[in-house]
């Protein structure tokens, strides 16, 4: 049969799990990087990095929308979907998602979102004409209380919310890892260690996706970027991503120190069909030389603008590495034949439901989606909109 | 009272929150079919729906009380336990209604394939041939009896 080499069960030849499903633990894992990055910011009251602090929000948010929508494309029946809330199956770990999402999505990412903008959604409610008004009327909920006191309270109870909020992200983007790491009939998934690498993995998308947007967007509006803060962030991504590749390797040597019976055809794989987006894409371009180039801004002197380049080239490759990891876990686990004796091919579809055309537009919309939350609450410290009647000075 | 006032735009936000929860529940009251949980986690009423729809399979035994010559064929061959209905198909309307219903010719070259072509997949001991190779493109009933398949002595009687 094409694209089958070996032994494959018939049921093993056409992959199920498509590109689709790739892009949906990179895009909660970029919701879980972001938020994470911006909780500790907040919880450490980490100064350098304030100016990031609201964009990592709403970035969190943005993707965190369009995060099933892969799912809802790969299964089709979208409608289905709301069974889930309707019906609960409390023993079935992929029904139970719905939960840890909605949890994640109104009690923690859209409350602290509201609470830290409550100050600006209320002037610029006052301030605003025609329809943006009205957008911002409602989403005072008919409270314009921004008394010192009021906006004392929104401070607490939102550090409580952040606090509730970083297991809370860790749950989202662990639960993603169980779902592979828990499938036993799958080697090449199944490890506990999986959890703990799909969340390290994501605060390093996250934090290098929130750099990556700051420093464009701040090159957008034509400001300067503030150095201290990409240099205090690109130190978070370092120290991170140093972790989250210890822990890949111990997996690795694990795996061979233990050499099970699958051993020899996972092996096989990531020298064959895996090698391209493992080793050369993966663990080379996308681990080592980001990890490289940020550790000679730790250790040597390098000018603004250079350093700017590294961060910028660093934070691409590093979401072009875990891009891959995520095919890598997603396409790889489902290359080989459960007998251990075949291997078969995946053959992307162009402009199908599950096609490489769709996994593009869900990358871009959550652009899309950020840009109009940017437009309706600006995350630029800045920018803050001053209370009408104030002095200037204030 | 002041914190209480300050605290103010929280308590409708949690109104928001509790109108939405009741919303949910009232939608969900009306969607969620009555039956639903009463054996599993399933709709309880799908099983009478289900048992109420038209049979399409009438059965071995059902077959054999009209025919009981092939019965008498197949009894002792291979094929003894492979049910009539797995081969001819669902005749339930057949075996309400003989006269009128005549079931469709089998084209063996078809049929036999799809449980004795060879494939590394199956069991070692099942019988199975490489069709290509075996029989060269001849309907297999011309040497076998798709009653009782073997060829050797006390095959076909
Ligand atoms: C009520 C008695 C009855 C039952 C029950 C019955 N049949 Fe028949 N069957 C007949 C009769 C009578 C004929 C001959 C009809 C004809 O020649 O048109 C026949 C003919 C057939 C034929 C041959 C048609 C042909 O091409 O000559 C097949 C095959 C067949 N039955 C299969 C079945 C199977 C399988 C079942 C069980 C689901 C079954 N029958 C149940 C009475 C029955
Ligand atoms: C392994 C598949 C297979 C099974 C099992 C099987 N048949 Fe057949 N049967 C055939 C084939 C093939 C023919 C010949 C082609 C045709 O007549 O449709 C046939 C023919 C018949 C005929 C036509 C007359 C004849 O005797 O050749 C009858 C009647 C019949 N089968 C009844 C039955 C009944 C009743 C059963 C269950 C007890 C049964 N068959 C089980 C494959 C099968
Ligand atoms: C639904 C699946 C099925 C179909 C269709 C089927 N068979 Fe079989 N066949 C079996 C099974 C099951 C056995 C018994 C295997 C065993 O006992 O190990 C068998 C056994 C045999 C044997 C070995 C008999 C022996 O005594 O060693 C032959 C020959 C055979 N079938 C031929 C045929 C032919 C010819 C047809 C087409 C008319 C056919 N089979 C259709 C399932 C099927
Ligand atoms: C030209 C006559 C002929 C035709 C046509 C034919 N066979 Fe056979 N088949 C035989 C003979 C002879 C044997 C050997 C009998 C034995 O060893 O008991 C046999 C044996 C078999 C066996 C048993 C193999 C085993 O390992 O026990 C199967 C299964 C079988 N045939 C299936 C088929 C199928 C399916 C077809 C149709 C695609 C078919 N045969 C067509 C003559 C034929």
């Amino acid at each position: 049969m094409q694209g089958v080499e070996g032994f494959m069960y018939p049921n093993e030849v056409e992959l199920q799990w498509s590109v689709l499903i790739v892009l949906y633990p990179f895009l909660t894992g970029l919701v879980a990087g972001a938020f994470i990055l911006a909780s500790l910011e907040r919880v450490f009251n980490v100064e350098a990095v304030k100016p990031t602090y609201r964009l990592a929000l709403l970035t969190a948010l943005a993707f965190l929308l369009v995060a099933p929508l892969p799912l809802q494309l790969h299964l089709g029946h979208p409608e289905r979907s709301f069974e889930m809330y309707l019906t609960p199956h409390s023993t079935s770990a992929m029904a139970m998602f719905g939960f840890v999402y909605l949890w994640y999505l109104m009690a923690v990412l859209v409350l602290e979102i509201w609470l830290d903008y409550r100050r600006d959604i209320v002037v610029l409610s006052q301030t605003t004409t025609g329809l943006t008004r009205l957008i911002y009327r409602a989403l005072t909920l008919g409270s314009s209380n921004i008394s010192e006191h009021a906006l004392h309270i929104d401070d607490r109870v939102g550090w409580v919310i952040t606090l509730i909020g970083i297991p809370s992200a860790f749950l989202l983007h662990g639960y993603v890892g169980f779902i592979f790491g828990s499938i036993k009939a799958n080697p090449w998934w199944s490890t506990p260690l999986m959890p703990v690498v799909f969340i390290f993995s994501a605060m390093v998308s996250g934090i290098a996706a929130v750099m990556l947007l700051y420093m464009l967007l701040t090159w957008l509006r034509k400001q300067t970027i503030d150095m201290r803060c990409v240099d205090t962030i690109a130190q978070y991504l370092f120290y991170t991503f140093l972790i989250d590749f210890t822990l890949e390797m111990l997996d690795l040597i694990h795996r061979i120190y233990e050499s099970d019976e699958s051993f020899r055809s996972l092996d096989f794989m990531v020298h064959t069909k895996l090698y391209v987006s493992h080793i050369l894409v993966q663990i080379i371009l996308g681990t080592i030389t980001p990890i490289l180039l940020l550790a000679s801004t730790q250790v040597l002197k390098i000018s603004d603008m250079a350093r700017k380049r590294i961060y910028a080239t660093a934070g691409c490759l590093t979401m072009i590495g875990i891009f891959a990891m995520r095919w890598n876990v997603v396409i790889g686990g489902q290359l080989f034949s459960k007998s251990f004796l075949g291997y078969t091919t995946y053959k992307m579809g162009l402009v199908t439901r599950e096609g490489l055309l769709t996994a593009i537009v869900l990358t871009l919309l959550p652009l899309v989606i950020l840009w109009g939350l940017v437009k309706l609450l600006p995350p630029w410290p800045e920018k803050s909109p001053a209370v009408p009647g104030a002095s200037a000075a204030h | 009272m002041n914190a209480f006032k300050d605290a103010g735009h929280l308590f409708r936000l949690a109104g928001v929150f509790l109108a939405g929860i009741l919303l949910f529940l009232v939608i969900r009251e009306f969607l969620v079919p009555k039956s639903f949980g009463e054996y599993g986690h399933y709709r309880g009423a799908a099983l009478a729906e289900i048992a109420a729809r038209p049979l399409h399979y009438a059965g071995h035994d059902t077959c054999e009380t009209c025919h009981a010559d092939v019965l008498e064929k197949k009894k002792d061959g291979k094929h003894a336990h492979v049910n009539c209905e797995t081969c001819h198909g669902a005749l339930a309307n057949h075996a309400d209604d003989p006269a009128s219903v005549t079931p469709q010719k089998l084209d063996t070259a078809v049929l036999c394939v799809r449980c004795h072509e060879a494939n590394a997949a199956k069991p070692r001991g099942f019988p199975q041939v490489v069709s290509a190779d075996h029989s060269n493109g001849l309907a297999c009933d011309t040497c076998h009896q798709p009653h009782s398949p073997a060829i050797t002595a006390g095959g076909a009687k």
